[in-house]
């Protein structure tokens, strides 16, 4: 909004006109059955839910209930797939299946974009430039191993684990979808995939795809559902692999039902970055970082830097910056081309995120929210800050998954690291100064997976993802992820 | 009975090792070591849960000190304690033997020890060059990933093997800068009490390896599901134990890494995929431009 202190104000009141995407190309079912041994089949149970789009809470498809049944359908043609076609093909030609994938994803991408948008509420641009992209990478780069293993281990030979049961959230459905069944597929593995509840739709639609692509049947297999859905993929004794993303809670839950079975397991849960500006970073570059970082995909990133700590000599220019570009921050309709903050993904986590600005404030900290003005109906939140937080509050040891950030400052480089990992989780981290030495004393000083300098928020195919501590065990995403879906012999 | 003109042997107190020091178990509790015809040939501490959380602060305590010294430092260091137990490489045949090997069986226990130590020496400074990697990513940035101690593991030693199966998990753990509280072996206890006098004699600094002797029945939940340890080796016990250590572990998320079954005297009881399994993979970014 244009205050004479804020710098920004780009629009000089005049309001943007709405650009908003299409979707008249994209074909989403009235009702979709579960994909099980190459086909859409109905339920056992024959029970539906309904998938809504959370920016105006219009229904949009009924979208099957798998029951156990179902879940042990699905691993029963996985296990054939398995011990039949997929188990026996030539590496090089399953690799040419997963290429396939991926080109044509790419094909399809403005309409995986629409839907993506459509269901979960993220901004077109960001499903457009980032989500869809990405997915069809990650086929493209994991394709590309399939028959290339032996250079991967060396001195080992990697062989496929069998059936992996693959349980995926809703804040990156597609590209969470190709993180975990590009690697599977490309060390021959089948798979069963459990889309998010609250967002299905676009791991059917890849489901339509990889059966246009003929892959054999059973192959890929994805059941739709709810956490009891999820529970009987992680329990079947006919499962080889468990890889879950989600949060520290359930990823704790999966790990004890797995105890004392041979499943192998992955887990990529919550985080609670700290984003860690020094004065002699480029500031106005840093506060992008920090917008980024928090701001990204309406804060629903388990990596997101979701705690800022700033030196104290430049605390105050850095949060009024901050807060005079939050104002430029455009909250509204996902389809909209100029939008940067969609939709709160569910009315659940919308609660949830509510609670958490209760729990802040009355924990005694500052809450700060830009004027920008939400539609009425669909699930909002105003990028929101907290000042004047202490390590102890619950706004900053908690994951709240939301467009909420939590500020601290540091004097000392040794303060700011003890901030930093100050909490349970351990799986990202930002640093931003101008010193190449101090650079490299912070990023082997934070324990997280993945360290971003001077940047923020970035993903690619061939660099590894996963946490440190609660965060996590194991990687995906390059060289170090083939490593979930095989096991070594001698 | 020494008879009467002969020297009286001065008989050993088996104590445990924590912190680079050798107190007795806090509980002041032990269990007697029984030779195969019922004769007792050592009190054993019986260490309590108290010590085992002593361990893990002297263990976190020495950790980040560890993990910075230069890898071929820490090279250097196990290349040193394989020298100091090819020095007393008598005193470690004559106590597995009298832990039931026999003479043929604990050379070539030691001799494989000492082997298994040079090993992972020459590690050191490898296995980092081996698994780490350079990311060509998209986008105009420098993307490396690199493998990082994960911090403090806690070992359950194999229980059939008195040096061997403890030397191979311990190297493996403590080679990429982790430190470590161990289980010696309930059965065959005393070789650990005497690695842990070799190691006090090799620069390795005080904490970076703990060792406790005592009852599994009474510590293996505890190694599992301590808040303050990054991942547990486990290396015995069926689905029982499976269970319970894999269940406990998961209080914190940390990884539970078996290693039953292998045999520790062949090559499969050496690879630098033991190191890497209590390693993690850190990636840093950082844009390339002006």
């Amino acid at each position: 909004m244009a205050t004479p202190e804020n710098k920004l104000a780009f629009d000089g009141g005049w309001d943007y006109a709405p650009a908003p995407e299409s979707t008249d190309h994209a074909r989403i079912d009235k009702r979709y059955g579960l994909f099980i041994g190459g086909d859409f089949v109905s339920p056992e149970k024959g029970r539906y839910f309904d998938t809504i789009n959370p920016a105006n809470e219009q229904k949009l498809a009924r979208v099957a209930k798998g029951s156990e049944l179902d879940v042990d359908k699905a691993v029963k043609a996985a296990r054939k797939a398995y011990a039949g076609p997929w188990g026996r093909m030539k590496a090089k030609e399953r690799g040419k299946y997963v290429f396939r994938i991926a080109r044509m994803i790419a094909e399809r991408s403005r309409e995986f974009a629409a839907i993506e948008s459509l269901d979960g509420g993220k901004p077109i641009r960001e499903s457009r430039d980032i989500d869809v992209p990405l997915a069809s990478a990650h086929f493209f780069y994991y394709a590309g191993w399939a028959d290339k293993l032996e250079y991967a281990f060396p001195g080992r030979r990697a062989k496929p684990l069998g059936v992996a049961g693959q349980i995926i959230p809703w804040n990156f459905p597609l590209l969470m979808a190709a993180w975990k069944l590009a690697p599977a597929l490309a060390c021959g593995n089948t798979v069963v995939l459990k889309p998010a509840e609250t967002t299905p739709l676009t791991a059917l639609k890849l489901a339509e795809l990889i059966a246009d692509a003929d892959l054999p049947p059973g192959v890929v297999n994805v059941v739709t559902g709810a956490g009891d859905t999820g529970a009987a993929i992680v329990t079947h004794p006919g499962v080889d692999k468990i890889a879950f993303t989600g949060s520290t809670g359930v990823g704790r839950i999966i790990q004890r039902a797995l105890a004392g079975t041979k499943k192998k397991y992955t887990l990529e849960l919550g985080g609670k970055a700290a984003n860690i500006i020094f004065a002699d970073a480029a500031i106005d570059q840093a506060v992008e970082g920090i917008v980024n970082g928090i701001f990204f995909n309406q804060g629903h990133v388990c990596c997101a830097g979701s705690r800022l700590l700033v030196q104290e000599s430049v605390a105050d220019e850095v949060i009024q910056k901050l807060k005079d570009r939050m104002e430029t921050l455009i909250v509204g309709d996902p389809l909209d081309k100029n939008t940067d903050i969609g939709a709160i993904n569910s009315k659940m986590q919308l609660e949830k995120i509510d609670s958490y600005l209760e729990i802040g404030q009355q924990e005694g900290a500052e809450m700060y929210q830009s004027s920008v003005s939400v539609p009425k109906s669909g699930y909002w939140c105003r990028p929101t800050i907290f000042t004047g937080v202490a390590q102890s509050n619950r706004v900053v040891q908690e994951e709240i998954f939301g467009p909420v950030l939590a500020i601290q400052t540091f004097r000392s480089f040794d303060e700011a690291v003890e901030k930093a990992n100050n909490t349970p989780y351990g799986l990202s981290g930002g640093v931003w100064t101008d010193k190449g030495a101090k650079i490299f004393k912070m990023t082997q000083s934070v324990r997280a997976g993945v360290i971003w300098a001077n940047t923020f928020n970035k993903f690619d195919p061939t660099s590894p993802f996963g946490g440190y501590k609660e965060s996590g065990v194991g990687r995906e995403g390059g060289l170090h992820g083939l490593d979930a879906y095989v096991r070594l012999e001698a | 009975m020494v008879a009467a003109h002969e020297r009286v042997p001065v008989a050993k107190t088996y104590k445990i090792y924590i912190g680079g020091k050798f107190p007795r178990t806090e509980s002041g509790r032990y269990f007697a070591l029984e030779d195969k015809k019922g004769k007792v040939i050592a009190n054993v501490c019986r260490s309590s849960r108290k010590d085992f959380r002593n361990a893990v602060v002297a263990a976190r305590g020495a950790q980040p000190g560890w993990a910075k010294a230069s890898a071929y430092l820490r090279g250097q260091i196990l290349y040193r304690v394989a020298e100091m137990l090819e020095g007393r490489k008598e005193q470690f045949v004559h106590e597995l033997t009298i832990q039931g090997s026999t003479e043929r069986q604990a050379q070539r226990e030691v001799d494989a020890s000492i082997d298994r130590l040079i090993y992972y020496a020459g590690w050191a400074d490898k296995y980092q060059q081996v698994f780490s990697a350079v990311n060509p990513v998209s986008s105009s940035h420098f993307n490396f990933s690199v493998l990082e101690p994960t911090g403090v593991v806690t070992i359950l030693a194999p229980n059939d093997s008195g040096l061997i199966g403890l030397i191979s998990n311990v190297a493996a753990t403590i080679v990429g800068g982790n430190t470590t509280v161990v289980l010696a072996s309930e059965e065959r206890p005393l070789s650990a009490v005497s690695f842990a006098e070799v190691l006090h004699a090799s620069d390795v600094p005080g904490g970076v390896v703990n060792i406790l002797t005592g009852f599994r029945s009474e510590l293996t939940e505890q190694f599992a599901s301590h808040m303050d340890v990054n991942a547990v080796v486990y290396c015995d016990g069926g689905r029982k134990v499976a269970k319970t250590v894999q269940e406990a572990a998961a209080d914190n998320i940390k990884p539970a890494i078996s290693r039953r079954g292998v045999d520790w005297l062949s090559d499969a009881g050496a690879s630098p995929y033991l190191i890497r399994d209590t390693q993690e993979v850190k990636t840093t970014w950082h844009p390339i431009g002006t």
